[in-house]
C-alpha cells in the first residue's frame, strides 16, 4: 500500500478507454438478452391477452378485455380458486411442518454441524422434480406402498391418487425444504438470551414462543410463506401428475391453451397475466406489511 | 455468548422433546420417495409392490435405451451451454450493477431478478409467443425451435441465479482491492481478471452449479421452446410417466439422484473451503 505513493503515477498519457465503455461492456449483454427474451415476450403476452380466441398464425388484433371476462365464468373461476386453495394450504402445511424442524436445527444442533444437518434435509430438493412426483405416484397409487403398509396394519385402504390430497402431499413435499431453509436463516439469528430471560422471569414455553420467537422470526415466516405461495401458484408438475383430471389449476390451464388440445393463445395469455398479477400482489403485500427494515435489506 | 448465559440455558430454557422426534419424522418424509425409487430400481418385478429378488436388469435396460440417453445428452448440452453463457453475462451484470449508478438502474435490476419470482409457466409461454411471432418470422426462418432456442431461454433464468449469488459475494468484498490494483498501474481489464475474478470465483462456481441443476430439472420452459422432436430428459421422463412407467425410470432416478448428490457435495466442499480461507485471512 505504501509503495504506490513512492512510485510515479503510471502512464497517465496512454489513451484511457472512454468512460462509457466499461459500464456498457458490463451491462449491455445481459440487458439485451433480458430485453429480447424477457421484456419483449412479456409485453407480447399482454398484447395477446387482449385478443379473443387467437390461434397460432392468425393476425393479432387487440380488441378488448374479453379474455379477462372469460376468467370470471363459472367454468374457470373454480380453477383460480383451486390454485389459491392448493397454494395457501401448502403454505400453511409447510409452515406447520417446517417450523419445528428449523427451530430444532437452529437451537439444538451444535453450531458446526448445523449446516450439514440442514443441507442433508434439503438434499432431495436437488433431485428431479418430475421423478419426485413420480415417486409419490408409486407410494400413493391404489396398490402402492402406502396401501400395502395400511393393509399390513389391518387398516382400510386410502384412494387418494388423482385427488386433491395427493396434490397437497406432493406440493408440501416439494416446497418444505425452501420453507425450512428460510425459517432456519431467521431462527439462527434469534437472540437466545431473550428466551432464557423469559424463562427466568417465569414465562411458560408457549408464552416465550408466541411473545419472543414468533415476533423475532416474523420476517423469515413472511418471506418463507411468500416464497412457498408464489412457487405453489406456478406449480405445474404436482397437480398434473398427482391430481388427475379433477385438479385443474391455473398453471395446467395455461399449459393446455398452448401445448394441449384447446389451442387458444389469447385466453392462455390472459391466464398467464393473471398468474403474474397474483404473484405480484403477494410480493407487494410482503413489502407493505412485512417487516419494512428487513424487507428493504433483502 | 458468555459462560453465564450458557449456564442459564441448561438450567432454564429447553425445547419440548417432541421436536426432536418430529424433526426425525420429517427427515423420513423427505427421504421416503427416494428410498422407494431405489427399492424398486433393484426389484425383480415389473408390477409387484412386494420384493421379488435383486436385479440389475433395470439399470441395463436404461443403459441400452437410446432415447433416454439421447435426451440425457441433450439436457447436459443445454445446461452446459446455458450455464457457460449465463456465467459470463451474469457475472458482468452483477459487477456492473454493483459498480454504477445510472438512470433506470432500479428498473434494470428488477427485470434482471424477475425470473427468480415469476412462475416458470409464464416465462415459458412468453418465450414461445416471442419465438413464434417475432424471432422466427423476422429471422427469415434462420432461427428454428430446437436446442438453440432452449439454450437461449435457459440463459435467462440461469443469468438471474448466477448474478444473485455473485452479487452477495461482491457486497462482502473489500471495495479497495480493485482500486489498489488500478493505483498500482493495472489496466481495468487486468484488475478485473487478476484481482476481482479470483475473489468472485467461488461464488461464480456455486451459482453455476445451482443454475446447472435448475436447467437440468426444467420441464416447462424446455417443452415450450423445443421443436423438431428434440427432447430433453425432463420432457422424455414426463412423456413416460404419462404413458405408464417401466422400472428403468427408477434406475434412472437413482443414477440422477446420486449424480446430483455428488455435484451438491462438491459445491458444498468448495463453499466450505473458501469460508475456511476467509476466516484465515
Amino acid at each position: 500500500m505504501t509503495a504506490d505513493s513512492s512510485r510515479p503515477s503510471p502512464k497517465p498519457t496512454t489513451k484511457a478507454p472512454p468512460k462509457w465503455l466499461e459500464p456498457l461492456v458490463l451491462l449491455l449483454p445481459a440487458g439485451v438478452w433480458l430485453l429480447l427474451l424477457l421484456v419483449i415476450p412479456t409485453l407480447l403476452i399482454f398484447e395477446l391477452s387482449l385478443v379473443p380466441a387467437i390461434r397460432p398464425g392468425q393476425v393479432v388484433n387487440p380488441s378488448g378485455l374479453e379474455n379477462y371476462f372469460r376468467l370470471l365464468q363459472p367454468d374457470y373461476l373454480p380453477v383460480l380458486g383451486r390454485s389459491l386453495f392448493f397454494s395457501l394450504s401448502t403454505t400453511i402445511l409447510t409452515l406447520l411442518l417446517g417450523f419445528p424442524v428449523a427451530y430444532w436445527i437452529a437451537l439444538k444442533i451444535p453450531k458446526q454441524w448445523q449446516n450439514l444437518v440442514l443441507l442433508s434435509f434439503v438434499l432431495p430438493l436437488w433431485t428431479s422434480s418430475l421423478l419426485r412426483s413420480y415417486a409419490w405416484i408409486t407410494i400413493l397409487r391404489p396398490t402402492g406402498v402406502m396401501n400395502t403398509a395400511l393393509n399390513l396394519l389391518k387398516l382400510p385402504s386410502l384412494d387418494i391418487l388423482n385427488r386433491e390430497p395427493a396434490v397437497l402431499i406432493g406440493m408440501t413435499y416439494s416446497l418444505l425444504p425452501y420453507m425450512v431453509l428460510i425459517l432456519y436463516a431467521a431462527l439462527e439469528k434469534l437472540d437466545r438470551r431473550l428466551l432464557e430471560a423469559a424463562a427466568d422471569l417465569g414465562a411458560t414455553p408457549s408464552q416465550a414462543f408466541w411473545q419472543i420467537t414468533v415476533p423475532q422470526s416474523f420476517t423469515g415466516i413472511a418471506a418463507g410463506a411468500l416464497l412457498v405461495f408464489i412457487t405453489g401458484m406456478g406449480d405445474f408438475v404436482n397437480p398434473e401428475l398427482l391430481g388427475g383430471a379433477s385438479s385443474m389449476t391455473v398453471a395446467r390451464l395455461i399449459y393446455n391453451q398452448f401445448l394441449g388440445v384447446t389451442q387458444n393463445w389469447g385466453f392462455g395469455s390472459a391466464l398467464s397475466m393473471l398468474l403474474t398479477l397474483v404473484v405480484s400482489i403477494a410480493i407487494a403485500l410482503l413489502l407493505k406489511y412485512g417487516d419494512r427494515n428487513a424487507a428493504s435489506g433483502v | 455468548m458468555t459462560p453465564s448465559s450458557q449456564n442459564f440455558r441448561s438450567a432454564q430454557f429447553r425445547l419440548p422433546s417432541w421436536m426432536a422426534w418430529f424433526t426425525l419424522l420429517m427427515f423420513g418424509f423427505m427421504y421416503l420417495p427416494i428410498a422407494v425409487l431405489a427399492f424398486y430400481s433393484f426389484n425383480d418385478s415389473r408390477y409387484s409392490t412386494g420384493w421379488k429378488g435383486f436385479t440389475w436388469k433395470w439399470y441395463e435396460s436404461f443403459l441400452n435405451d437410446s432415447r433416454i440417453l439421447t435426451a440425457l445428452a441433450n439436457s447436459i448440452l443445454v445446461a452446459g451451454f446455458a450455464v457457460a453463457i449465463a456465467a459470463v453475462v451474469g457475472t458482468l451484470m452483477a459487477v456492473g450493477l454493483a459498480r454504477y449508478r445510472f438512470p433506470g438502474k432500479q428498473v434494470y435490476q428488477s427485470i434482471a431478478y424477475l425470473p427468480l419470482i415469476i412462475p416458470d409457466i409464464s416465462m415459458a409461454v412468453a418465450t414461445l409467443v416471442f419465438l413464434a411471432a417475432v424471432a422466427i418470422p423476422f429471422s427469415g426462418g434462420l432461427i428454428q425451435l430446437g436446442l438453440g432456442t432452449i439454450i437461449a431461454a435457459h440463459v435467462v433464468f440461469c443469468l438471474s441465479y448466477i448474478a444473485i449469488v455473485v452479487s452477495t459475494r461482491i457486497n462482502a468484498l473489500n471495495p479497495h482491492l480493485e482500486e489498489a490494483a488500478l493505483d498500482l498501474g493495472a489496466t481495468p481489464v487486468q484488475a478485473f481478471i487478476q484481482v476481482l475474478l479470483p475473489e468472485l470465483m467461488p461464488a461464480i462456481v456455486s451459482g453455476c452449479l445451482l443454475a446447472f441443476v435448475l436447467s437440468l430439472d426444467d420441464f416447462l420452459i424446455s417443452s415450450f421452446t423445443t421443436g423438431g422432436g428434440v427432447k430433453t430428459l425432463p420432457i422424455e421422463i414426463f412423456g413416460r410417466i404419462r404413458t405408464g412407467v417401466k422400472p428403468d425410470i427408477n434406475a434412472l432416478s437413482v443414477i440422477l439422484i446420486t449424480a446430483t448428490g455428488f455435484l451438491f457435495a462438491v459445491a458444498e466442499y468448495l463453499r466450505y473451503r473458501t469460508e475456511q480461507k476467509r476466516f484465515k485471512d
